[in-house]
């Protein structure tokens, strides 16, 4: 492994001369942009149009009545106010799963980069292995295997598999090997500093920049998962807003325009709100995401 | 780097730290894994209980027609969307590098934004904007006066459901490619201009080259992606169910051999059989890189 894979600022060129811009280059990427673009801004306007809007106005044109706090008013009001459920759902799932699989990663990276131990080897093909089976080969049994030990319609049915980021582990590896120096390590252990004290004070400090690269990468893996709790869940009130809003999405498919309450304005206004926070965060933790797939993409 | 002189030997420690990733490992990915093979040995039978049938479960899967059709449709799906995914994705990193772009940081960031929806929210957006309700596609293409393709038709399915994954990966491997550009060190090209080398050379013989393992790891991955498509067919299919039928994807099928069919044994048989068809592919396109890479 390339220990520059992890330099988390890239070689720049700064050489002097600065090429002049391409307007025709410029006006294909910005409508390249514009594409990328289009189904946000869509969502955005539709979740400010009541029903009748939505089917009577033009798709990225404001309706001349605002509805947006109608819609979240009634979309947290729905079913006895089960989407702020799947929220809270979702936060849980994303956060802990997240926070304890970069946690888990770097414990496991720290000690492969640091330790040389019997299996050392074995265990770092094992996992790199790993990464090339599918998940689908692993959907069936683990709903099986999750039936067996009574975690089906548990929390920990979402969250264990969302604990185990193989990209994780070999990202810390790398950050431990390059950001740790050893000296300091034995300077502790000279001191008397047992190993848990070494790791917490002195080992994750140093590996923070790619910590949090590893938390935001599986935030929004756990975050966007749809496949693992479709499936090892079967309780609405445990669903993250994936799997509650594509329930919506088909009972609003299903004639559910005949209800009582429109569905076709909850499902937008619901979207909305779901990615908003990772898009938020995606914005202001730039450096994090960029520097993490630097270091993926260098890796091999 | 000396990384191994320093390095304390045979320690409890680093079993200790390493054991939380091993158990969350082994109970998520290894006994589920051997679990799935296990099982896919046995068939539930009506009269008899479950009963050891060998390699039953994949002979038949072998010569299933369902499932065939599903191999097929993923294999044209990632023959056409993986190239023209691949191909935006290199032509915006080398447009960026390129300097030569005005607002390259907005574009930078709006085309990576799409990887942090989820896929479900991405496929009922353009489910809606192409759906026959209010979608936006029929208002565009009314506004023109022109009929309105039926983007969700079994014609088109397979089309719409490459755009919903274009649009949300373009962005990721563009970055891929770009973090690989920006690690081309300077001295290159400048030894590059000295020798009269222009722009589309540099291009063709320095910056090309220099995406190759980048490539080859966004190959893969995609190849992996669309091998196991789900998401967003099952979500575009919940807008027109008669197009995307229960085994429109193989990964679609296993899913409803499973937990609509209550054929268990024989899904996991199908699940073995897609894993090991989706590595032997990757392994293959590694395979072919490397060889080509001796070659140039």
């Amino acid at each position: 492994m390339n220990s520059l894979a992890a330099s988390p600022a890239p070689v720049h060129r700064s050489s002097g001369l600065r090429p002049r811009k391409s307007p025709v280059l410029t006006i294909i990427l910005w409508m390249l942009l514009a594409y990328f673009m289009l189904p946000l801004c869509w969502l955005a306007v539709n979740a400010t149009k009541s029903n009748v809007d939505l089917f009577g106005t033009f798709g990225l044109a404001f309706a001349p009545s605002f509805a947006l706090f109608d819609n979240i008013g009634q979309l947290f009001a729905f079913q006895g106010g089960i989407y702020l459920r799947w929220f809270a759902n979702t936060i849980l799932y994303a956060v802990v799963g997240a926070g304890g699989a970069a946690l888990i990663a770097a414990m496991g990276g720290y000690a492969l980069a640091k330790f040389d131990f019997h299996g050392r080897k074995a265990v770092l093909a094992i996992v790199l292995g790993a990464t090339a089976v599918p998940g689908t080969a692993l959907a069936v049994p683990t709903y099986m295997l999750f039936t067996r030990w009574g975690l089906i319609n548990t929390e920990l049915a979402v969250i264990i598999p969302a604990l185990v980021s193989p990209f994780g582990l070999f990202l810390m590896l790398v950050y431990a090997q390059d950001a740790v120096p050893d000296s300091m390590i034995e300077a502790a252990r000279i001191d008397g500093a047992g190993e848990a004290r070494i790791f917490w004070t002195i080992a994750l400090p140093l590996m923070a920049p790619g910590f949090v690269t590893v938390l935001l990468f599986q935030l929004v893996a756990t975050w966007n998962n749809y496949f693992l709790p479709l499936i090892v869940l079967n309780q609405s009130d445990k669903f993250p807003l994936t799997v509650g809003l594509s329930l919506w999405n088909k009972l609003a498919n299903a004639g559910g325009v005949n209800l009582a309450q429109p569905l076709y304005p909850l499902v937008i206004t619901g979207s909305l709100l779901a990615v908003l926070p990772l898009l938020v965060a995606f914005v202001f933790l730039q450096k994090y995401w960029q520097s993490g797939i630097a270091a993926g993409g260098v890796k091999e | 780097m000396t990384r191994l002189s320093a390095k304390t030997r045979a320690t409890p420690t680093a079993y200790l730290f390493l054991t939380p990733f091993i158990v969350v490992f082994a109970i998520s990915i290894v006994v589920p894994l051997g679990y799935a093979l296990w099982i896919s040995f046995f068939r539930k039978q009506m009269i008899g209980g479950t009963v050891f049938v060998g390699f039953g479960n994949y002979l038949r899967a072998l010569g299933d027609a369902l499932l065939h059709d599903a191999v097929l449709r993923v294999i044209v799906f990632l023959l056409l969307q993986v190239p023209i995914m691949l191909g935006i994705a290199m032509f915006v990193a080398l447009a960026i590098d390129s300097g030569r772009l005005a607002g390259s940081r907005i574009v930078r960031i709006g085309l990576f934004l799409p990887y942090a929806v989820p896929a479900v929210v991405a496929a009922l957006m353009w489910g809606y904007i192409f759906g026959s309700q209010f979608g936006l596609a029929g208002q565009l293409f009314g506004s023109l006066g022109l009929p309105t393709p039926d983007f969700l038709g079994p014609n088109l399915m397979l089309a719409s459901v490459g755009n919903v994954v274009t649009w949300s990966f373009v962005g990721y491997n563009m970055l891929i490619f770009y973090a690989a550009l920006r690690s081309i060190p300077t001295d290159i090209y400048e030894a590059a201009a000295i020798d009269g080398a222009n722009e589309w050379h540099k291009a063709w013989f320095i910056k090309l080259p220099a995406l190759r393992p980048a490539l080859v790891l966004a190959v893969i991955f995609s190849v992996i992606g669309s091998l196991q498509l789900f998401n967003e067919p099952s979500i575009l299919g919940q807008l027109r169910p008669s197009v995307v039928t229960t085994s429109w994807t193989p990964n679609l099928y296993a899913y409803n051999l499973s937990f609509t069919g209550g054929q268990t044994n024989y899904a996991a048989a199908v699940a073995m059989l897609l894993g090991g068809f989706t590595v032997v592919v990757a392994y293959v396109v590694q395979l072919g890189a490397m060889k080509r890479g001796r070659l140039l």
